[in-house]
C-alpha cells in the first residue's frame, strides 16, 4: 500500500486553538477536514505537512441554521456532503447544491469529505494526479518539485483543473464565504475566492479557516447542476455547469453561467448570461447563450476525455441546463 | 443486474437451464444427479463473507521483514550503475539485491525466457524492477528504496507497433525473427487466394482492439520464508503456483524438492496473476538473504506495472463468401503490441488466429499473426486470451457481410455454424456444438425480429457469436505427463479431503472439487474437504488458466473418486452379500438398491475397507486427447471441449454527444453441464460485466511523447464500469454435454465475455449507423462518426491501415476436406513442415494419432 509519509496530528476544539496550532506550525501546518483529499495528496507526495490540524471536533463548523422565511442559509464548512445533500432546507431551496454535493464521488467519500473540503479542494491535472515514481519519471512539473507544464509545455503558468462539484455552484447562486485568520474575519464572494492559476487556487490565505457558507434567501431564483463524467459514480467533473435566474414575471430578469472542472477556477461566462437576460429563454436565445459559453469554455489535455469533446458538451450542457430552467420557471 | 426471464426451463437455479431438446445429444446420460447441475453455496463463501480467508497479504509471521522494489523510471535504458550505499546506511535495512544476484533468466514459455527478477543491465519499461529491499517496516523499505540511485543511459523508445515494425534498432530483445518483432506465424489452410477469386462476394476490415487490463480487488502479495534447513516457502497471490515453482528453482538453483509454494486464495484474477513475477522471486531472494521472512505487497500502481493484460491488437480480415453468406475463404491477420517481454505472448499472438473456425464453417483459413516488443508494461493473458480481440473483428466482419448480402445477421449464423463432431479448416476437434441453441434463445427473448433494424433512430440491437476453449490441449512446456492430478483421502470418520493443485481465485475451482466427489461418493459436499494449490501437499495441476480447471481438475476428481466409491463398493458387496452394481451411495451411506434398509453409513463402509485393505485413498489425473493437427502452431486452439456463446445488445446511443448507454444484454452460453448453475450464471454475468468495460472505456493508455508513460495507473482515472454502468443481463444457460467434460461440462469463465464488445458495437451501427471499428466505443469516437456521416463521409471510426509486415513462408496445411492429415506439406524447402521444432513451445503438438478426416459438411458423430 501507499504509505503516509510520518507526521504530528493535531485535533483543536474551536476554531481559536486551530489557528492558534497553524500558527506554530507555520508553513509545516496544514488543516485537514475529512482528509479524503488531503490524504491521498499526501501519499503522493503532493502536500507534505509535517503537523496536521484536523478541523473535524470542531462543533462549530457542523451547523446549519437559517435558510427559512427570506433569511440566508448559513452551513459551516464541517458539514459533510452527506449531511448537505440529505438536509430538508438544502434539499428544497437549495437543490443545485444538493445535487452538486449527491454528485461527488461516492456515498463512503461523501460520508467523510466536509463541504469546505470539496471548496478548499486542491487543482488537479493526470500529470499531477500520480504517485511520486510516476512524476518523478516524467521529471514532475512544476505544480510540485519539477519546472514545466506538460499540458503545455511552453506555458508560463499551472493549468491544474478545479474539480471541485459545489464550487461552481456557489458562484453561481453569489455564496459568502466566512474566512477566520488569526486577527481578523472576513467576508469573501465565492467569486473572488477562487484564482484562475493551478497553483495558487485559493485567495484564501493558508492559514484562513473557512468556517461557514452563507447562501442567499430564497427570491424568485432558481438553480440547477448539471456534472459530466465518464461513470455514474466515482468520478471527477470533467465539466459542470452551473446556472442560476432570477425570474420576473416570465422574463430572465438576472443570470450567471458557471462552467467546473474546465479551467482552474470556476468559470463565470457573462457575455452568456447576458444573452438571457430579459429573454423568456425562448430556443434561439439558449441557443446562443450556448454557443458563447462553448466559446470560452478551454479545457486542457489533463482530465479523463478528450479536451475537444469536453468543449463540445459544454454546448449541451449549456443548453440543457436552461431548458430545465424553462420547464421549472418560477413567476 | 442478473435474474433471468421467460421461456419455460428448469428453474431450480433461479436462472435458465436449458436442456437440448435432442436426447441423442445428451451423450453422458447419467442416473439422476444429486448435487451436480443443482444450485449449491461455494466452499470458500462464508469464510469470504465472514472475512476469515486469509489472502497473502493477510499473513504475518513472526520477524518478518517487509520488501518494496525499486522500478525503473525509464521506458528503455541501460542501467550504468546502480548505488545502494544510501539505503544500505538507512537503519531497519536488512537487504538489499539487485540484477547482479539474480542473473538467471526465466519467463512463463521455455521460448521465451526473457525476463530478469531484478534487471541486470537493462530496462524496458516504465516500472521494470531493478532492486529490492527489505526491512523492517514498509515505510522503512519505501524510504530505502527512494535512496537507491540509478544512473541510466536513455535508449530509443520504441512506443506503438508501426514504430516497432518500423524500426529494427535498438532491439529490446535480441531474439525474434528480426529487429523488434518478436514472433511472426503465417499459417494457410487451404489455397484461401482462389478461394476468395472464387467467391461471389468478397469483403476487407480493419479493427483495433484496445488493452486493458485485468483490475482484480486484490493487489499481488507474495510471503517467503527460508528455513534454518535450506527450504524455501513462497505463499503468492497466483494462479499458477506450479510454473512459479519451476521459475524460483531456476533462478535460485534451488531443487525443486526444497521449495514449496502455496497458492493463496486469490482476490481476482483474470490472468493477470498467471504469469511468473519479478516480486515473487525478489521477495524469496530476500528470504534466503536476511533468514527471516519476507513479504511484498504490491501497490495499486505496480500492479499496473505489472499488467500482462490484453493484448492491442490492430487487425485486416477479408473473406469470400457465396450469395448465401456460406465462408469459402477466410485470411486474417493481426498485429499485437507486446510490451516489454514475451510472458505468453507467443500465445497470444497464435490465439488471435486459432479459434475463427470454430463457430461457422470455414472452408479455407489463412492466418497470419506478428508480435512486436515495444517499451511498454508487458501484455500476456486476459480473460479470453487473445480472442475476444478476433471475435470482435470477425462479428463485426460478418454483421457488415449480412448487410452487403441482405441478409439478417442471426439467419447468416444459423445457416453456417460448425457441426458437432467435426475438425475445422486449421484441425481443431469440435465436439458439442450448442451455439444454434444460443442463437434461437437470445434472438427470442431479446425479440430480435421486432426490433433488429426497427428500432427508432438512437436505439439498437446488435447480435455477435463466439466460442472458447475448455482448457489448452497442450502444457506450457512440453511434458507427457498429465495436465491435473486429484488425491483422495478417505477418513474413517466418513470424510473425505481431495488434494489437487489447482487454485482458487474466486471462481469456484474448490467448490468444483467437492461436488464432484460428493456426488460420486454420496456424501454431504459438507463433508469433503479440499487443500489445494500447495506444492508439497497436492498433485500438479498446471493451474487457473485458459478455462481448463472445471475440465481437467474435474475429469481428475471423477477419477479419483470413482476409485474410492470402487473400493467401498467392493468391501460393502462382499459384506452385504449383494452384487457390487446394486450398491448405491447416497445420503452418506452405501446400500442395495433393491432394499435400502440394507446398507451402511459412509464411514462405516470406510471403516470396512480400511480394516480390509488399508489406509482408503486414491488418484486420479486427466490428460486431455491428442489433437489431430500436427503442423508447427498447432498446439494453439485445440481443446477438449468447446464452449459456445451468443449475445445480444441492447444499446441507446445520444446522437448529440455520442454517449452510449447499454441497458440489456441477453446471452445465451452454452456450458455442456451446468455443476452449480449459481456459479455459472456468475461467470456469465462477471463476464458481461468485464466485456462491457472493453467495449466502452477501458484503456490502457500510455503517453507515448512524454516517456512511454501509463496514462492513469490508478482505480479511479483507468475507468471501469461501476455497478451504475452494468447493464441487466439475461442469461440462458445451455446445456449440450461434451463427452470429454466431466459430467459433460465445458467451460463458462471466458467464453461468455467474447461476444459482448463486438454485440455493442453492431448494435451501435443499428441504432445510428455508425461503425466503432475500435474499442473502446467512446463518446469521442461516435460523435466523429456521426460527424463524418453528416458529411457524407464514410459513417466509421477505426483504423485505416495495416503496416506491411515481412510474413515468413507460410506453413500450408491442406484442410481435412482436400485429403489433408494435420500435417504440413513440404514447400520449397521452407521451415514449417513436420512436427514441431521449438521445443517446449505451446504451439507444437506432435500428435502420435492420425486424424479421421471428415468434410465440415458431413460431420463425423462419435457416440
Ligand atoms: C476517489 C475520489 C473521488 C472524488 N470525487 C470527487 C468528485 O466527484 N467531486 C468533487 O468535488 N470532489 C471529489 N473528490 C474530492 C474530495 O473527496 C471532496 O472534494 C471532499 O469534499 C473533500 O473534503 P474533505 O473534507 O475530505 O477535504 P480534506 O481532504 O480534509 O481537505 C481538502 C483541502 O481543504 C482544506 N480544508 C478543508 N477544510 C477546510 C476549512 N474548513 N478551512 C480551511 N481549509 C480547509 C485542507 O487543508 C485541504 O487542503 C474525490 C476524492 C476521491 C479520493
Ligand atoms: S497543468 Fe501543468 S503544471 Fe499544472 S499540474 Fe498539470 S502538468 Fe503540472
Amino acid at each position: 500500500m501507499l504509505r503516509l509519509p510520518p507526521f504530528t496530528y493535531l485535533q483543536p476544539k474551536s476554531v481559536r486553538q486551530a489557528l492558534r496550532m497553524k500558527t506554530d506550525a507555520g508553513a509545516n501546518g496544514m488543516y485537514v477536514a475529512g482528509g479524503t483529499d488531503l490524504y491521498p495528496n499526501m501519499k503522493r507526495r503532493h502536500q507534505e505537512p509535517k503537523v496536521v490540524i484536523s478541523l473535524a471536533g470542531i462543533r462549530a463548523l457542523g451547523r446549519i441554521t437559517g435558510g427559512t422565511r427570506g433569511s440566508e442559509l448559513s452551513v459551516g464548512a464541517g458539514v459533510t456532503l452527506t449531511e448537505l445533500h440529505t438536509h430538508p432546507r438544502v434539499r428544497n431551496g437549495y437543490s443545485a447544491l444538493a445535487r452538486a454535493a449527491e454528485l461527488v464521488s461516492t456515498p463512503v467519500l461523501r460520508n467523510m469529505g466536509t463541504f469546505g473540503g470539496n471548496i478548499c479542494l486542491d487543482t488537479r491535472c493526470n500529470y499531477y494526479n500520480q504517485t511520486y515514481e510516476w512524476r518523478k519519471a516524467i521529471d514532475f512539473c512544476m505544480k510540485k518539485d519539477g519546472e514545466i507544464c506538460w499540458v503545455a509545455p511552453s506555458s508560463p503558468r499551472c493549468w491544474a483543473v478545479n474539480s471541485s462539484d459545489t464550487a461552481p455552484v456557489t458562484v453561481a447562486l453569489g455564496a459568502e464565504f466566512v474566512l477566520v485568520g488569526p486577527d481578523e474575519e472576513r467576508l469573501v464572494p465565492a467569486a473572488r475566492f477562487f484564482r484562475d492559476d493551478g497553483i495558487n487556487y485559493l485567495t484564501k490565505h493558508p492559514h484562513e479557516v473557512l468556517t461557514e457558507v452563507r447562501l442567499p434567501p430564497l427570491d424568485h431564483w432558481d438553480a440547477t447542476y448539471w456534472k459530466l463524467r465518464r461513470r455514474g459514480s466515482f468520478d471527477f467533473p470533467v465539466l459542470g455547469v452551473a446556472v442560476w435566474i432570477k425570474w420576473d414575471g416570465g422574463l430572465v430578469a438576472d443570470a450567471r453561467i458557471v462552467l467546473g472542472a474546465v479551467a482552474s477556477y470556476p468559470k463565470e461566462v457573462p457575455e452568456a448570461a447576458q444573452l438571457i437576460i430579459g429573454s423568456e429563454l425562448e430556443d434561439d436565445v439558449i441557443e446562443a447563450a450556448a454557443a458563447a459559453a462553448y466559446k470560452p469554455s478551454k479545457p486542457m489535455d489533463n482530465t479523463d476525455f478528450g479536451l475537444a469533446w469536453r468543449k463540445e458538451m459544454t454546448r449541451n450542457y449549456v443548453r440543457g441546463t436552461l431548458q430545465e430552467l424553462r420547464t421549472r420557471r418560477k413567476d | 443486474m442478473g435474474g433471468a426471464e421467460g421461456g419455460s426451463a428448469d428453474r431450480r437455479s433461479g436462472g435458465l437451464v436449458h436442456r437440448s431438446a435432442d436426447p441423442a445429444n445428451r451423450r453422458t446420460a447419467e442416473p439422476a444427479l444429486r448435487v451436480v447441475g443443482t444450485a449449491q453455496r461455494k466452499v470458500d463463501a462464508v469464510a469470504k463473507v465472514t472475512g476469515q480467508t486469509l489472502f497473502a497479504d493477510d499473513l504475518f509471521l513472526p520477524r518478518m521483514l517487509y520488501g518494496k522494489l525499486l522500478r525503473s523510471t525509464q521506458p528503455h535504458a541501460r542501467i550504468l550503475c546502480i548505488d545502494t550505499s544510501k539505503a544500505a546506511a538507512l537503519e531497519g535495512v536488512k537487504a538489499i539485491v539487485t540484477g547482479q544476484d539474480l542473473p538467471i533468466p526465466f519467463g512463463i514459455l521455455p521460448v521465451s525466457q526473457d525476463e530478469h527478477a531484478l534487471c541486470p543491465e537493462r530496462v524496458r519499461y516504465i516500472g521494470d524492477p531493478v532492486a529490492a529491499v527489505a526491512a523492517v517496516s514498509e515505510e522503512t523499505a519505501t524510504q530505502a528504496v527512494e535512496l537507491i540511485e540509478v544512473e541510466y543511459e536513455p535508449l530509443t523508445s520504441i512506443t506503438s507497433v508501426q514504430q516497432a515494425v518500423a524500426t529494427p534498432e535498438p532491439r529490446i530483445h535480441d531474439y525474434g525473427p528480426h529487429g523488434n518483432l518478436h514472433k511472426l506465424i503465417n499459417l494457410e489452410f487451404g489455397d484461401v487466394e482462389r478461394a476468395l477469386a472464387e467467391s461471389d462476394y468478397v469483403r476487407e476490415d480493419l479493427l483495433f482492439y484496445e488493452g486493458s487490463t485485468h483490475l482484480p480487488m486484490e493487489q499481488h502479495a507474495a510471503v517467503a520464508d527460508w528455513s534454518a534447513d535450506g527450504k524455501l516457502t513462497l505463499w503468492s497471490a497466483t494462479q499458477t503456483p506450479h510454473y512459479v515453482h519451476r521459475a524460483l528453482t531456476k533462478v535460485l538453483e534451488l531443487p525443486a524438492s526444497r521449495i514449496r509454494v502455496i497458492a493463496c486464495p486469490n482476490g481476482g484474477g483474470f490472468g493477470g496473476k498467471s504469469d511468473v513475477f519479478n516480486h515473487e522471486i525478489a521477495v524469496a531472494k530476500l528470504a534466503m538473504e536476511t533468514g527471516r521472512p519476507v513479504k511484498i505487497t504490491l501497490t495499486r500502481d505496480e500492479v499496473f506495472y505489472c499488467h500482462r493484460g490484453r493484448h492491442p491488437t490492430l487487425m485486416w480480415v477479408r473473406t469470400g463468401v457465396t450469395k448465401d453468406g456460406a465462408i469459402k475463404g477466410m485470411h486474417f491477420r493481426s498485429l499485437l503490441d507486446g510490451g516489454g517481454y514475451g510472458s505468453y505472448g507467443v500465445a497470444s499472438a497464435y490465439y488471435t488466429g486459432a479459434l475463427q473456425t470454430v463457430t461457422y464453417n470455414v472452408e479455407r483459413y489463412k492466418f497470419q499473426g506478428a508480435r512486436v516488443f515495444t517499451n511498454k508494461a508487458p501484455c500476456g493473458p486476459k480473460r479470453g486470451h487473445g480472442t475476444p480481440q478476433p471475435r470482435y473483428a470477425l462479428e463485426i466482419h460478418l454483421d457488415k457481410i449480412a448487410e452487403d448480402l441482405g441478409k439478417d445477421p442471426a439467419e447468416l449464423r444459423l445457416k453456417h455454424l460448425v457441426s458437432p463432431d467435426s475438425i475445422t479448416a486449421n484441425y481443431l476437434r469440435v465436439g458439442s456444438v450448442g451455439l444454434e441453441t444460443c442463437i434461437r434463445k437470445v434472438t427470442e427473448g431479446a425479440g430480435w425480429k421486432e426490433k433488429y433494424g426497427k428500432l427508432p433512430y438512437g436505439r439498437g440491437v446488435g447480435l455477435a457469436c463466439s466460442s472458447y476453449i475448455s482448457g489448452a490441449g497442450l502444457p506450457i512446456y512440453w511434458n507427457a505427463m498429465p495436465q491435473s492430478g486429484v488425491q483422495l483421502k478417505l477418513d474413517r470418520g466418513g470424510g473425505v479431503t481431495v488434494f489437487c493443485g489447482s487454485t482458487e481465485i474466486g471462481q469456484g475451482s474448490d467448490s468444483i472439487l467437492a461436488y464432484i466427489v460428493s456426488e460420486v461418493l454420496g456424501v454431504g459436499v459438507e463433508d469433503v474437504h479440499v487443500v489445494t494449490g500447495d506444492t508439497h501437499l497436492t498433485p500438479v495441476d498446471l493451474g487457473s488458466y485458459s478455462s481448463r480447471v472445471t475440465l481437467m481438475t474435474g475429469n481428475a476428481a471423477l477419477q479419483a473418486a470413482e476409485r474410492a466409491r470402487e473400493i467401498l463398493a467392493r468391501n460393502v458387496a462382499a459384506k452385504l452379500e449383494v452384487p457390487m452394481a446394486r450398491l448405491a451411495f447416497a445420503d452418506g451411506r452405501v446400500f442395495d438398491t433393491e432394499g435400502p434398509h440394507n446398507g451402511m453409513s459412509f464411514a462405516a463402509a470406510v471403516q470396512l475397507s480400511e480394516a480390509a485393505e488399508g489406509t482408503v485413498g486414491t488418484v486420479g489425473s486427466y490428460t486431455p486427447p491428442d489433437s489431430p493437427g500436427r503442423y508447427r502452431g498447432a498446439g494453439v486452439g485445440p481443446s477438449p471441449a468447446y464452449s459456445y456463446t451468443a449475445a445480444i445488445a441492447e444499446v441507446a446511443v445520444d446522437a448529440a454527444s455520442g454517449i452510449v448507454v447499454v441497458p440489456k444484454i441477453w446471452i445465451a452460453h452454452d456450458v455442456g453441464q451446468c455443476i452449480n448453475p449459481v456459479a455459472v450464471m456468475g461467470q456469465v454475468e462477471g463476464s458481461v460485466y468485464m466485456g462491457l468495460g472493453e467495449a466502452l472505456m477501458e484503456e490502457m493508455a500510455y503517453r507515448p511523447n512524454r516517456n512511454v508513460i501509463q496514462k492513469m495507473p490508478s482505480m479511479l482515472e483507468y475507468k471501469s464500469p461501476t455497478t451504475l454502468e452494468m447493464c441487466d443481463v439475461v442469461t440462458y444457460l445451455i446445456e449440450d454435454p461434451d463427452p470429454n467434460g466431466p459430467f459433460g461440462a465445458k467451460e463458462v469463465g471466458q467464453g461468455p465475455l467474447l461476444p459482448v464488445a463486438p454485440a455493442i458495437a453492431n448494435a451501435v451501427y443499428d441504432a445510428v449507423g455508425v461503425r466503432i471499428d475500435e474499442v473502446p466505443i467512446t463518446p469521442e469516437k461516435v460523435l466523429k462518426a456521426l460527424k463524418k456521416k453528416e458529411k457524407g463521409e464514410e459513417p466509421r471510426y477505426g483504423p485505416h491501415s495495416f503496416p506491411e509486415i515481412p510474413w515468413p513462408e507460410p506453413i500450408r496445411v491442406p484442410p481435412p476436406w482436400e485429403g489433408g492429415d494435420g500435417r504440413a506439406v513440404p514447400a520449397g524447402g521452407a521451415a514449417g513442415g513436420e512436427g514441431g521444432a521449438e521445443t517446449g513451445h505451446p504451439a507444437i503438438s506432435p500428435a502420435p494419432t492420425a486424424p479421421s478426416v471428415p468434410s465440415p459438411s458431413s460431420p463425423e458423430r462419435q457416440h
